[in-house]
């Protein structure tokens, strides 16, 4: 896989640290968080992740390239995109499913260039944001692991997740983990 | 692999805008443009791009939704309340010392920040010596500055943001409520001409000593950021200012080098150049 793309909002944070902690540095995937906040900046994201994640943790900065073996994590306030160049741009367009940054929009972008190369993921969450970027991945060939409503803080994001676009995989963070080891591991 | 077919209806309506009417979108980072473009075509309950481009062709008057649908502006009133602080505390000292100023508002969408910037002027006791340009490319954006008519659901957090970037009165002083809406009191605009201005073709616009242009050049590619930069770097007299939008990296603009840094985290800039 070149590229995993997480997505989560309500009781993200916990879900995440729980995620991080299972994964391997993974050298050859880059990695990139959306997760919908009050008010944290992107700093505080980064650091709180870093304490958990076995990659280094950066802000996705526009103009740069999504890096194998980092974890990028969408600045608060911007929509993130990634372009078919695999580098990164901001926007402030309208919010989607009234967040900004919103999964839809980064999985939808990301789809078009990675296609069959990228899994995306969605965690716990109180909207339906996600569901048709993860459509859009499965169209283009990438595999879309879903939480557990069972087990998600918030099961709204996840079950709107499995009903609009449907998942390869629906299991526990720790099975996801597991699984996003075996398939960026070479 | 089979081609995107999106991307290249994506070229061809790009091609067909320019040639039909003269708007050149080849220059803006494609990610975002074609989202914008996604969004007409749903909008209009279009299947394709392709429709879009025919239909723009053929059609005239559909001309003007195009240009509104892609320039989607998108702001609100003290939007990053620290960098209207920054500039209260680390540039109107040096404005005040000139007995006109002139300032330009490069991309002023609905105009959220003109008005943000001429009350916090009128506050300093500025604003009557001053000059705003207010540009933007959309015709009708521009329309929609002028009235400064917005929802009032937004007022309650403008105002936390106008008190936060260091307004000395309450934000209600400015608008008059009516229904679901507020307008701004238009006496400020009495120094602001809207006009306008395409950043991707049009030249120097005036001799500035402030340019605001926030997050406008997140949308452009890394050429015409660079050319933008540089005609900003053009229209600033020796030592004026100019502030982007808080996550803008220029680390790839050559024309950088006509900047120094006054405030990072805020991306305030000063004009270097030696002439």
């Amino acid at each position: 896989m070149e590229l995993v793309a997480i997505g989560c909002s309500t009781g993200g944070l916990r879900a995440l640290q729980v995620l991080l902690r299972g994964l391997a540095p993974c050298p050859g995937t880059a990695f990139v968080v959306v997760i919908h906040t009050a008010s944290a900046d992107a700093d505080s994201l980064c650091h709180l992740f870093a304490r958990h994640a076995p990659m280094p943790v950066l802000e996705a900065v526009e103009r740069t390239p999504a890096r194998p073996g980092v974890l990028h994590v969408a600045p608060p306030g911007y929509h993130l995109l990634i372009g078919s160049d695999r580098h990164f741009s901001l926007t402030v367009d309208p919010k989607v499913c009234f967040v900004r940054p919103s999964v839809d929009v980064l999985f939808e972008s990301a789809a078009d260039t990675y296609r069959d190369r990228m899994a995306a993921v969605i965690l716990t969450g109180a909207n339906d944001d996600g569901a048709r970027g993860l459509r859009r991945v499965r169209q283009l060939g990438g595999v879309a692991l879903v939480q557990d409503p069972e087990e998600a803080e918030s099961s709204i994001m996840p079950q709107a997740a499995l009903s609009i676009a449907g998942a390869d995989y629906c299991m526990a963070l720790a099975d996801i983990a597991n699984e996003l080891n075996r398939m960026c591991l070479p | 692999m089979e081609p995107d077919l999106d991307d290249i209806e994506l070229d061809l309506f790009v091609e067909a805008l320019r040639r039909r009417h003269g708007h050149d979108l080849s220059q803006y980072a494609r990610p975002s443009l074609k989202r914008r473009v996604q969004g007409l075509v749903r909008q209009h309950g279009l299947e394709h791009i392709g429709e879009l481009t025919s239909r723009m062709l053929r059609d005239a008057a559909f001309l003007p939704q195009v240009i509104e649908g892609l320039s989607v502006p998108v702001s609100e009133m003290f939007r990053d309340p620290f960098v209207f602080a920054a500039l209260r505390t680390k540039v109107f000292p040096t404005l005040a010392s000139y007995p006109s100023i002139n300032i330009w508002q490069a991309g002023c969408a609905h105009g959220e920040e003109v008005y943000s910037l001429a009350i916090l002027l009128e506050e300093a006791g500025l604003y009557d010596r001053c000059q705003v340009y207010a540009t933007d490319f959309s015709d009708a954006a521009l329309a929609r500055a002028r009235e400064g008519i917005f929802p009032a659901r937004e007022a309650r957090a403008a105002s936390l943001r106008y008190q936060q970037a260091g307004g000395s009165r309450t934000l209600a002083d400015y608008y008059h409520a009516r229904y679901d809406l507020v307008k701004l009191d238009a006496a400020l605009c009495r120094n602001v001409v809207f006009a306008n201005h395409n950043l991707a073709t049009d030249g120097v616009f005036c001799e500035a000593h402030l340019i605001l242009c926030r997050n406008v050049l997140i949308y452009f590619s890394n050429p015409l950021q660079d050319r933008t930069l540089a005609l900003f770097a053009d229209s600033l007299v020796r030592g004026g200012f100019l502030c982007l939008g808080t996550k803008e990296n220029l680390a790839l603009a050559s024309a950088a080098i006509n900047f120094a840094t006054v405030d990072g985290p805020a991306r305030i800039f000063r004009s270097v150049r030696a002439t």
